[in-house]
């Protein structure tokens, strides 16, 4: 049974590991605190509900849709609402100001068009069980697992051996250092947001899968959840924000099992708050000070 | 002559990096002491350690003969110690005359009591702290500039303000961190009669210069810093003929 | 005199005025609050408790803002130590917490919310909340204390040089910025007459923080004017009202790009 509940903790562990590396990219490249990404996370699941109700594509097709509608918005986010902070580059204060009102936006427009309440997900995968002997697992569990697990790995490959990746790692490093070492900081900053939008539209999709329903809402407290994760884990770290998520998602689900269960997304706060206390860096510090 | 100031065997390190080490020095009471040192020395972060701002990693400071180590800054500052910084920290929101207002804030202070009084216009703290602040705008010679934002200062005059509200606690230490910095001839003048008359009022300075000229002609003794060890001290004509200071430190003029 | 629609909106403009005030008094330190909400539900909750209880209104609510008060204390402990940013996650993560609690916390109602709350809040009960807020602070802002907060906000290590104990200044801009939530937090509940918990969630808190921004963080008539325009602007434009967060979202996109120190950038008031 305990067992049971750690196999479930890592699959929701593994959606909250994705969306707090796209926070954690936009954080170590910019050290700007992207707090619409819970809605890109949001646009990606419905988009990839759109894709299953109109042409009833299954989940790897939704899968795709919401990675690539992610992507995009995230770039059109970079352009339209930071670059042009950026370029003018006095206040730290603006650009998260300007995250704030992006998410604020997406959210109404998203729930003017679809409505406030929460739209189901249809997904085949749900009926297909597998029983492993001690565990029980859904397909849409293992899909889930497989998705993270591969688009970790890509990450990881991403982030180690292509140019983009190291011009990444250069640039969360010292972003005008960087530009003057012929790194062209405006395309690799727009690669950052593709792809920390993109692993939040997947974890969107996935999201869907799991619970088998989605809404407007969701945004707002897997942003904040996503935001805790990178915190625990370490700003700027992407293997922090992994281990983190498997630890938000195991204690959650343990929550659920042996505690009162509404106190269930009280936990992710909290577990922030003790680390803000204990150890602003988080598990894996990166070389973002946090302490003052 | 027992020193008024006394740092013992201060150590700091910054991870692998010693700035300071094994570093010890006297200041004797109503002294001008120099600290000088070619850059990267360490003076600024002795200053650090002696303020308050950063702790020492092992040694030991005393004001007075009461031993302050791990002492945060505004203990440091209620102790008498006042400074300035070598690259202006004025605000920038505030005028003039306000942020030498600052350096009265423990001064101000009545109790919860007085502060509800001075909320109501009563009591006269307040009025006292802005008299005493224009009055010591006036001795480092910015009179009527009281109510110029701080932007509009020219950076002599801002180094200036930064001396006034120093002065502004009635310390009776004062941390001059490159003072001259920028300063044409006759202003170096105006800054030598300054720190004179600072001298005269009783109040103890060290000071952190590269200008040779003023520091030999206005200090009473001279500790040389070098690569966070201390080389040399004494009067400024035997650092002047000091072997070890010569070659570590070709001086400036 | 006025219509009653019109009281009800000059109300909301109180109840929101005192909101940026709250808000604006831990920024002028530099700390950046993005769970006012959460000490507004605390305020709002226990002068509720109270008032049902038979206390009259004044004491509940003064109550009600001391727990909120206590709460911010609690709260800025841990932001004392940590930079600006981890203090909005910080606050933004208590917001939620409180948020939670109330949903869950049956005495208050839960998840169904608490009605039946006596109709006590007037509009000049506000009205005077919000001169006598808004001289409190712009009476502090030329004082001592005032001084000592605007000096942690521009460079703490230089302002605790001078002899300004960080933690004592911080602290209380935060612990009195939160009072002035719980207080706007009675003021709604006793109007709205029914509260639960999702009125006090983080789009409040992001309301208050556009207040501030929009009318800029220097000058205490700052979060006024910003409360003023963002209340007000739904009832001239229909199409705002209806489409209020995407209106002030691109309000704040478009601030942070051209006028990130809001409308109001001078100290004007200042002595």
């Amino acid at each position: 049974m305990f067992i049971q509940q750690l196999a479930n903790g890592v699959m929701l562990g593994s959606t909250y590991a994705l969306v707090a590396i796209g926070y954690t990219l936009v954080f170590g490249v910019l050290r700007l605190l992207h707090l619409a990404h819970g809605e890109v996370f949001m646009v990606g699941a419905f988009a990839g509900l759109q894709v299953v109700l109109w042409w009833h594509f299954g989940p790897f097709v939704a899968l795709i849709a919401g990675l690539v509608v992610a992507a995009l918005l995230g770039m059109v986010l970079e352009v339209v609402a930071f670059r042009p902070i950026r370029k003018r580059g006095n206040s730290h204060l603006a650009p998260i100001v300007s995250t704030i009102g992006a998410g604020l936006v997406l959210q109404e427009v998203m729930t003017k068009v679809f409505g406030a309440e929460q739209t189901p997900f249809p997904s085949d995968l749900g009926k297909i069980a597998y029983d492993l002997g001690f565990i029980h697992v859904t397909g849409s569990q293992v899909f889930i697992l497989a998705v993270a697990i591969v688009s970790m790995a890509v990450l990881h490959f991403f982030v180690t051996y292509t140019r983009y990746g190291m011009a990444m790692r250069a640039a969360s490093e010292n972003l005008q250092v960087a530009a003057i070492l012929g790194v062209n900081v405006d395309n690799v900053v727009l690669v950052t947001f593709a792809v920390a939008s993109a692993l939040g539209g997947i974890a969107g999709v996935l999201v869907g899968l799991n619970f088998n329903a989605i809404s407007p809402y969701m945004g707002l407290e897997m942003g904040i959840k996503g935001m805790a994760v990178m915190l625990i884990g370490g700003l700027g770290s992407i293997y922090g924000a992994m281990v983190g998520g498997l630890i938000l998602g195991i204690v959650e689900v343990l929550s659920v099992a042996y505690l009162a269960s509404s106190l269930r997304d009280a936990f992710a706060f909290g577990l922030m708050i003790l680390i803000l206390i204990v150890r602003p860096r988080g598990l894996f510090q990166v070389g973002i000070r946090a302490e003052r | 002559m027992s020193a008024f100031l006394r740092v013992e065997g201060v150590n700091r390190r910054f991870g692998g990096y010693l700035a300071l080490n094994d570093v010890s020095c006297e200041v004797a009471r109503g002294h001008v002491h120099a600290l000088i040192g070619p850059n990267g020395a360490g003076k600024t972060t002795l200053f650090n350690v002696i303020s308050g701002v950063l702790r020492p990693t092992a040694g030991r400071i005393f004001l007075d003969g009461r031993d302050y180590t791990g002492l945060r800054p505004d203990g440091v500052s209620r102790l008498g110690v006042a400074r300035n910084f070598q690259q202006v920290r004025l605000v920038r929101q505030l005028s003039a005359v306000e942020n030498v207002m600052i350096g009265c804030h423990a001064g101000i202070y009545r109790g919860v009591a007085g502060n509800l009084a001075e909320f109501f216009g009563l009591g006269g703290a307040e009025k006292a702290a802005r008299e005493k602040s224009r009055e010591m705008l006036a001795f480092v010679g910015m009179a009527g500039k009281a109510e110029v934002p701080v932007d509009q200062l020219t950076l002599v005059d801002q180094r200036r303000l930064e001396v006034a509200r120093a002065l502004a606690s009635e310390p009776s230490l004062l941390l001059l961190d490159e003072p001259a910095a920028g300063m044409n001839p006759t202003e170096l003048d105006e800054l030598k009669t300054l720190i004179q008359a600072i001298r005269d009022r009783g109040i103890t300075i060290v000071l952190v210069e590269h200008h040779m000229r003023l520091v030999m002609s206005i200090a009473d003794r001279i500790t040389v810093l070098s690569a966070g060890t201390v080389i040399a001290s004494g009067t400024p004509s035997e650092v002047r003929q000091d072997a070890a200071v010569i070659s570590a430190y070709l001086g400036t003029a | 005199m006025l219509s009653s629609y019109w009281d009800s909106v000059c109300i909301f403009l109180g109840i929101n005025i005192l909101l940026g005030i709250s808000l604006y008094i831990p920024m002028v330190c530099g700390l950046i609050s993005l769970g006012q909400g959460g000490f507004m539900a605390i305020g709002a909750y226990v002068a509720v408790m109270l008032t049902k209880a038979g206390a009259p209104f004044v004491v509940a609510l003064v109550a009600g803002a001391l727990v909120a008060a206590v709460a911010g204390l609690i709260v800025g402990a841990p932001a004392l130590r940590i930079r600006g940013i981890y203090v909005m996650i910080l606050t933004l993560g208590f917001g939620e917490i409180v948020r939670v609690f109330f949903l869950n916390f049956e005495p208050t109602g839960g998840a169904s919310g608490l009605g039946g709350i006596p109709p006590l809040t007037e509009l000049w009960q506000i009205v005077l909340s919000c001169v006598l807020a808004y001289l409190l602070v712009w009476r502090i802002r030329q004082l001592r204390f005032g001084r000592a907060m605007i000096a942690i906000h521009d460079d703490d290590l230089a302002a605790e040089a001078m002899g300004i104990n960080l933690t004592r200044t911080k602290l209380m801009s935060f612990s009195l910025g939160a009072f002035i939530a719980g207080i706007a937090g009675g003021f709604y509940a006793h109007y709205a007459l029914f509260i639960d918990a999702n009125q006090f969630d983080f789009s409040r808190s992001a309301m208050t923080f556009l207040y501030v921004v929009l009318g800029g963080t220097v000058n205490p008539f700052g979060p006024v004017l910003g409360a003023a325009i963002v209340t007000l602007l739904p009832e001239v434009l229909r199409v705002v009202q209806d489409w209020r967060m995407t209106v002030f979202g691109t309000l704040l996109i478009l601030i942070a790009i051209w006028r990130p120190d809001g409308i109001l950038r001078t100290a004007g008031f200042r002595k």
